[in-house]
């Protein structure tokens, strides 16, 4: 009697077969935002460096419909990004205090905070 | 007639088959069944031929892990009252190759767990007569749920990652890893990084998440993981930075 084990090919639509896959698959392609965000905010800089001129067309792209369109789509993708990262900390970094472990919503929440408190800080560092 | 459920079990036989086909069973129904019951009922009953894994019945031996209506799971650990009214879709583990029907070959398993050499390793091994590794019971609490570990392979089943590469250490060997790294009595970290440290060790994992969601024992694979992340950049860049860092 021989071996003859049947291996199971993947299809290349995998990610499709199970929900925790795909919003695995929607996690992992936030950082094309991200990506693409930073490159805007990096050319902002550039711009600036260039003279009023410059940067005056940089800020009328950004407020252009498309550009107000994509800075939303941004915004959205930056949320699931943070809030799907937010979530996984405690596992990554579990903290215990005096031999007890911290709670995983203690975690979690001490991120919220940290996040809140900073955009405020940038708020009012804009002037808003 | 009494009350039935619908089986739809993977069938291949390496003598006969040159693909796996569903075959389906009818089986009585009973609130206090498990798949592996409803599967057993089969072998005894209708046809001796189905083969597959079991030992306990009761999710100790981790032997009966088959992928119930797409998900991991143990055959011992479902109950068919969460089916009742639908066919039960029965195949064996994702991600490893077919022996015979819902037997898996495990051998690539195997041979990744013991990469990570999951025993204790003592800086100098003292010999029986002087007594047991001392250990406090705070000790014993930073890694005992990595130790719950039962082998069953679901987690090597729901990470896709195991499937795109198969050179991946995985799951559960990464999880023992970091459960003898963590014990007090162990001095065998520097030994396994080589290997847990590696591309196809923790830094293949890309944190899907699915070992833990579908662990029946709750270790918690993912954590293990991202955790040997932290500690293996530390002593990374500890290497790096400080005079006479090792490599």
């Amino acid at each position: 009697m021989s071996r003859r084990p049947y291996v199971r090919k993947i299809e290349r639509n995998w990610w499709l077969s199970q929900p925790r896959y795909v919003s695995y698959m929607l996690r992992e392609s936030t950082c094309l935002f991200i990506a693409l965000y930073s490159a805007l905010l990096t050319d902002g800089l550039i711009r600036l460096s260039q003279g009023q001129e410059a940067w005056d067309s940089y800020v009328a792209a950004i407020s252009s419909p498309p550009g107000v369109v994509f800075q939303v789509i941004c915004l959205g993708f930056a949320v699931i990004h943070s809030v799907t990262w937010f979530n996984v900390t405690p596992k990554a970094m579990p903290l215990a205090l005096k031999g007890e472990p911290v709670p995983p919503k203690v975690i979690v929440g001490a991120h919220y905070a940290l996040w809140a408190a900073v955009s405020l800080v940038v708020l009012i560092a804009a002037g808003v | 007639m009494s009350e039935t459920i619908t089986l739809e079990v993977l069938r291949y036989n390496p003598e006969a088959d040159t693909e796996p086909h569903f075959q389906t069973y009818t089986v009585p129904y009973q609130d206090d069944w498990v798949v592996l019951d409803a599967l057993n009922h089969v072998k005894d009953h209708l046809d001796s031929t189905l083969s597959y894994r079991w030992s306990c019945h009761m999710a100790v031996c981790g032997s009966c892990g088959m992928m119930i209506n797409g998900e991991p799971k143990l055959g011992c650990h479902a109950f068919l009252r969460d089916y009742k009214g639908t066919v039960i879709k029965i195949e064996p583990l994702d991600h490893f190759p077919i022996e015979r029907d819902l037997v898996i070959v495990q051998d690539s398993f195997m041979e990744k767990l013991s990469s990570v050499k999951p025993y204790i390793i003592a800086d100098q091994p003292k010999p029986i007569s002087e007594g047991e590794y001392l250990q406090t019971p705070g000790q014993l609490k930073l890694f005992k749920q990595y130790t719950q570990c039962i082998n069953c392979l679901l987690c090597y089943a729901a990470c896709p990652q195991t499937a795109l590469n198969e050179d991946f250490v995985g799951p559960a060997a990464l999880a023992l890893a970091h459960r003898y790294n963590l014990d007090s009595r162990d001095c065998g970290k520097d030994e396994r990084a080589e290997v847990v440290a590696s591309n196809e060790g923790i830094w293949e994992c890309t944190f899907v998440g699915a070992c833990s969601e579908v662990c029946p024992k709750h270790v918690d694979p993912a954590a293990a993981i991202q955790q040997t992340k932290i500690s293996a950049s530390i002593d990374w860049f500890k290497a790096l930075l400080l005079p006479g860092g090792k490599k």
